[in-house]
């Protein structure tokens, strides 16, 4: 035992000796180092990438990097007698000037750090011819987002700064404060592939932090790889006039091409001008943004949620029609009796029901989908009946998200049996409880971006694909091309898209576009907080359908009016690159749809 | 009857604890000097002052240490060690997650680190094992569980993220050794570490070379001899399995931030972008140092922020900057002479628990020392683990003062202690 007690400190003091030897080695033997230090050293400069380039579907430029740039401070340097010089220049307080001097020396007093961000034209001018004179300052130049239109803020979203919070959850360790990130839109969900790759640059700076060069002639530096570019599937001429239509309402517009799931416009009204989050009054533009009361940063398309209303007959007529409840062509003689209804009593098809949207009709057809006779007590009977019904509608997208490739997007709502049984107790609720259903209203809730997908599913005659923004990352083709088909036979389609037709192909009507059929139903959504909502869903051509469209337009009444009237003006715009009906549209741009009477 | 050295506090381990915490302070003070001198002593963000508040705090802990009974480690020794075993699987769901380790739990301001417990913690736990009457001297079982008692820590702590910490613990082999753990195995451990550290170094297919090479070689000599052919042929199968796995952990296993510093172990200016960087310029402020240093806050690489963290794991590099080959030697044995004076402490105890706390405290606090000057000078990689004393950082100083105190605390009354 003695002799391990000795080699214990044997090897104590073994270590020390080869330590020691090493430091003679590296501090006496080698005289490199002192040199390094003594006439130069090697600091480090990280070079910003370019983020990429957003692009709508044909090549025109959305969303760019502008070059700004921002007064560094070296506050080792820094004579504070300039002081006085730079608060005019800057036009800020000494209490201004104290703070940002603060921040900066408590980062560090022999590295440059930010003073000031993003100089105005004006201020970098000014600065620029002062700057051989002033020690300690110096400019650095980098790029913040450009945008080349007003509008798509809810498309493209923006970028700031990183967050504490953000940098903790991030486990690549690729951020460092002070970076740039997506925070929402496009610019999020993309984040990785649009941000880029850092590079490094090495230069000789002697002790005094004068630079002496690049180090080795940039052997070791690595250069800045900018981000991949975005196509996006918007088509921008259409997305600037239906956000021109859309201007002074508050709702929402989704145009998609149903052959592909592609968004060609997606409007959020009322919207924000995103280039006020690129500047460097950032935190004052979102507060006040934030705090109005119409709620710009909330969007519409996605998180909106309303009663879906009339439209959602077509979906009820499609399930029915494939439990074989009703036959298209059954005749339903309805007193107008059952439910309040605008449409008049008499005898109904599916074609006439559709079209003239009787209430009665279709209250008496979801009665027979939801009481199919298979228990005895109406209560079990109802409750199978329904989680059948209920499965055919989450078939159609609806209460759950479609996965679009923004943030945020909501849900929806379509009941359970558990959330019915909460309401009323299990076996307690049946047909009765649930009847407004049959006409779209009640607890469902949908969002525009569901009802343009139902659009979808018309025009295809039974199945979506999942509806996206992004068609191609940097020169790859992103792939979208997977059906999502709905188990109901596509001939049950035809007598409802007759119905649709009838409704918007009238000539004469106003919603009529001269040699084009096209299908489309309408809702007057039931508002309990004040006057009702006007949406419109429907798809065009008829045949070989080119686009399907959903509108909302927020407390605009009647649905024939506000919503059918923008979407045939987009529609029109789209399929024939102009629109003729210049009263309409001046109709929908003065956005007064309360005065008339109703149809 | 009671002599008057019953209580005596080792008054040689005191004194150059308070040698080692001041002249840490000193140095931390001329890693955050400001040359223009227009910080006060007394403001809160420098780190110098905000140390003397973690001194003053540790001296509150060593009063506390000598106010607790000194049976109390003994007798608590298992549920000592439960409870931070406890803390550190509890840290694994709650804990926060900071720069890709999950080692904290945050309750309001007050930041806990259970893995700095569990140094303690493990080292009465190990003390506590070994020193158990009940079991053979070294029964197989024994050493069974003595290894999976430091274990089982390593373990919970790799999976927070946090592999410089959990080395630490490998440490305690030493103890093993000096409680009669076979050398063949202490020498087997330090070959597995050599080898690992060479298969980072050269390529692994020549490696895999050396050993057909070693094999061969042993076959031809020990052509005869069926038990030495049976070694040879064992340890060559074991040194490829190890070699492979090696690369395995290396590229399946780690994390990315610590592959690259792993790597930058091998060549520091493969990677400009990550840790080479720090240990480029942690060796340019230390190789410039000279033999007699640049003199107390005259320090140019890290006075002007060309080191990173220059007050916590890279503070020895204020010392050899400053202080040169001298100064840095000078403390070198300050702490060399420090750990052969807590090995003569454990030695001259009657109780067996005491002893092995000892060499707990020494194995822990020498491997801190060795390794956090080797990875200053590029001898061993980056694992982020403090200088003892000298390392800006309440947590880490509060560490080694309980562990120091613990024992000399046990160490003054070891008259009364039983033997056993």
């Amino acid at each position: 035992m003695k002799s391990r007690i000795l080699g214990i400190k044997f090897f104590v003091i073994i270590t020390i000796s080869v330590l020691s030897i090493r430091l003679f080695s590296i501090q006496i033997m080698d005289t490199d180092y002192q040199e390094i230090a003594n006439r130069n050293v090697i600091q480090k400069g990280i070079e910003y990438p370019y983020r990429g380039l957003i692009f709508d579907r044909h090549g025109k430029l959305l969303l760019y990097n502008d070059p700004v740039f921002d007064l560094m401070i070296t506050p080792k340097n820094v004579d504070l007698s300039d002081s006085l010089l730079i608060k005019k220049l800057l036009f800020i307080t000494q209490r201004e000037f104290d703070q940002a001097y603060l921040k900066a020396t408590s980062f560090s007093r022999h590295l440059p750090s930010i003073f000031y961000k993003q100089l105005s034209n004006e201020k970098f001018a000014a600065f620029q011819d002062i700057m051989r004179d002033l020690e300690g300052f110096n400019i650095n130049s980098r790029t913040t987002r450009g945008y080349a239109e007003i509008g798509l803020a809810n498309i493209l979203g923006y970028v700031g700064e990183v967050t504490q919070n953000q940098l903790n959850m991030d486990t690549t360790g690729y951020y460092k404060s002070g970076d740039n990130i997506g925070i929402t839109g496009i610019e999020k969900t993309y984040e990785r592939s649009i941000r880029g790759l850092r590079g490094v640059k090495y230069r000789n700076v002697d002790v005094q932090g004068i630079n002496m060069g690049s180090f080795e002639n940039g052997a070791y530096d690595t250069l800045p790889q900018p981000g991949q570019n975005l196509v996006l599937t918007i088509e921008g001429a259409l997305q600037k006039y239906a956000e021109r239509l859309m201007e002074g309402k508050i709702g929402s517009l989704v145009a998609i091409d149903p052959s592909s799931g592609e968004i060609l416009a997606l409007v959020s009204a009322p919207s924000y001008d995103p280039s006020l989050f690129s500047g460097r009054a950032f935190s004052q533009n979102f507060a006040k943004i934030q705090k109005d009361s119409l709620k710009p940063l909330f969007n519409r398309p996605l998180q909106a949620m309303y009663p879906p209303g009339s439209m959602f007959k077509t979906i009820q007529a499609l399930v029915a029609l494939e439990q074989d409840q009703v036959k298209a062509d059954e005749i339903i003689t309805v007193n107008g009796q059952l439910i309040g209804d605008h449409a008049p009593p008499g005898r109904y098809d599916m074609e006439r029901a559709i079209t003239k949207s009787s209430n009665n009709y279709f209250f008496k057809v979801f009665r027979r989908v939801i009481q199919q006779g298979k228990d005895p007590s109406p209560f079990i009977d109802s409750r199978i009946g329904y989680n059948k019904w209920r499965d055919y509608v989450l078939q159609f997208g609806f209460g759950k998200m479609l996965d679009i490739d923004l943030p945020n997007e909501e849900a929806g709502f379509v009941p359970s049996l558990e959330s019915y049984d909460k309401i009323y107790g299990e076996n307690r609720w049946k047909f009765s409880n649930i009847y407004s259903l049959s006409i779209g209203q009640g607890e469902l809730l949908v969002t525009p971006l569901q009802m343009a997908n139902l659009g979808v599913i018309l025009a295809n005659r039974g199945y979506y694909f999942t509806p996206h923004l992004v068609r191609k990352v940097g020169t790859e083709n992103l792939d979208f091309s997977q059906k999502k088909s709905i188990a109901i036979d596509s001939e049950h389609f035809e007598s409802v898209l007759n119905g649709m037709q009838a409704l918007v192909s009238v000539p004469g009507s106003r919603a009529y576009i001269p040699d084009l059929i096209f299908c489309g139903k309408t809702s007057t959504v039931e508002n309990p907080q004040g006057l009702d909502h006007s949406g419109f869903m429907g798809f065009a051509p008829r045949d070989n359908p080119k686009i399907a469209i959903s509108v909302y337009v927020e407390n605009a009444g009647w649905g024939a009016r506000a919503a059918l009237s923008t979407a045939s003006l987009v529609i029109e715009k789209y399929l024939n690159g102009s629109v003729k009906k210049k009263w309409l549209e001046n109709y929908v741009l003065k956005g007064d749809f309360q005065d008339a009477k109703p149809e | 009857m009671r002599s008057q050295n019953r209580y005596q506090i080792d008054t040689l381990s005191v004194v150059y604890f308070l040698s080692l915490v001041m002249l840490g302070w000193i140095n931390i003070y001329a890693a955050d000097y400001d040359m223009d001198g227009t910080t006060s002593f007394f403001d809160l963000n420098q780190s110098s002052t905000r140390q003397l508040l973690w001194i003053g705090a540790s001296f509150f802990l060593i009063v506390v240490i000598f106010i607790l009974d000194y049976r109390f480690y003994d007798s608590f020794g298992y549920i000592i060690w439960g409870v931070s075993v406890f803390f550190l699987l509890a840290v694994l769901f709650f804990g926060k997650e900071v720069a890709g380790s999950t080692s904290w739990f945050e309750i309001g301001f007050i930041k806990i680190q259970p893995s700095e417990f569990a140094k303690i913690a493990t080292a009465i736990g190990l003390a506590k094992h070994l020193s158990s009457q009940n079991v053979g001297l070294f029964g197989k079982y024994k050493l069974v569980i003595s290894v999976f008692l430091f274990l089982i820590p390593m373990g919970l702590i790799i999976m927070q993220g946090d592999l410089g910490t959990a080395m630490v613990f490998g440490s305690l082999i030493l103890v093993l050794y000096r409680e009669g753990l076979s050398a063949k195995l202490l020498f087997f451990s330090f070959y597995v570490v050599l080898l690992f550290l060479l298969t980072l170094l050269i390529d692994q297919w020549i490696l895999l070379f050396l050993v057909l090479a070693f094999f061969l070689l042993g076959l031809g000599l020990f052509i005869k001899n069926r038990k030495a052919l049976i070694f040879i042929f064992g340890l060559s199968i074991f040194s490829c399995g190890l070699i492979k796995s090696v690369d395995f952990v290396l590229n399946q296993v780690l994390k990315e931030h610590q592959q690259l510093r792993v790597m930058s172990l091998i060549n520091p200016n493969a990677d400009p972008l990550g840790i080479g960087w720090n240990v480029m310029q942690s060796k340019i402020a230390i190789g410039s140092g000279g033999f007699r240093g640049k003199g107390f806050l005259k320090g140019t690489q890290t006075k002007f922020d060309f080191v990173p963290a220059q007050t916590t794991d890279f503070i020895f590099c204020t010392v050899g900057e400053e202080h040169g080959w001298l100064g840095a030697t000078l403390i070198m044995i300050l702490f060399g002479a420090f750990f052969l004076r807590l090995l003569t402490i454990a030695e001259r105890q009657k109780s067996s628990f005491v002893r092995i706390y000892g060499y707990s405290v020494v194995s822990i606090m020498f491997f801190h020392f060795a390794i956090n000057i080797a990875m200053t000078i590029g001898l061993f990689p980056v694992i982020g683990i403090p200088l003892p004393f000298f390392s800006y950082g309440g947590s880490s100083l509060w560490t080694f003062t309980m562990l120091l105190f613990i024992l000399l605390k046990l160490d003054s009354q070891r008259m009364e202690q039983l033997e056993h």
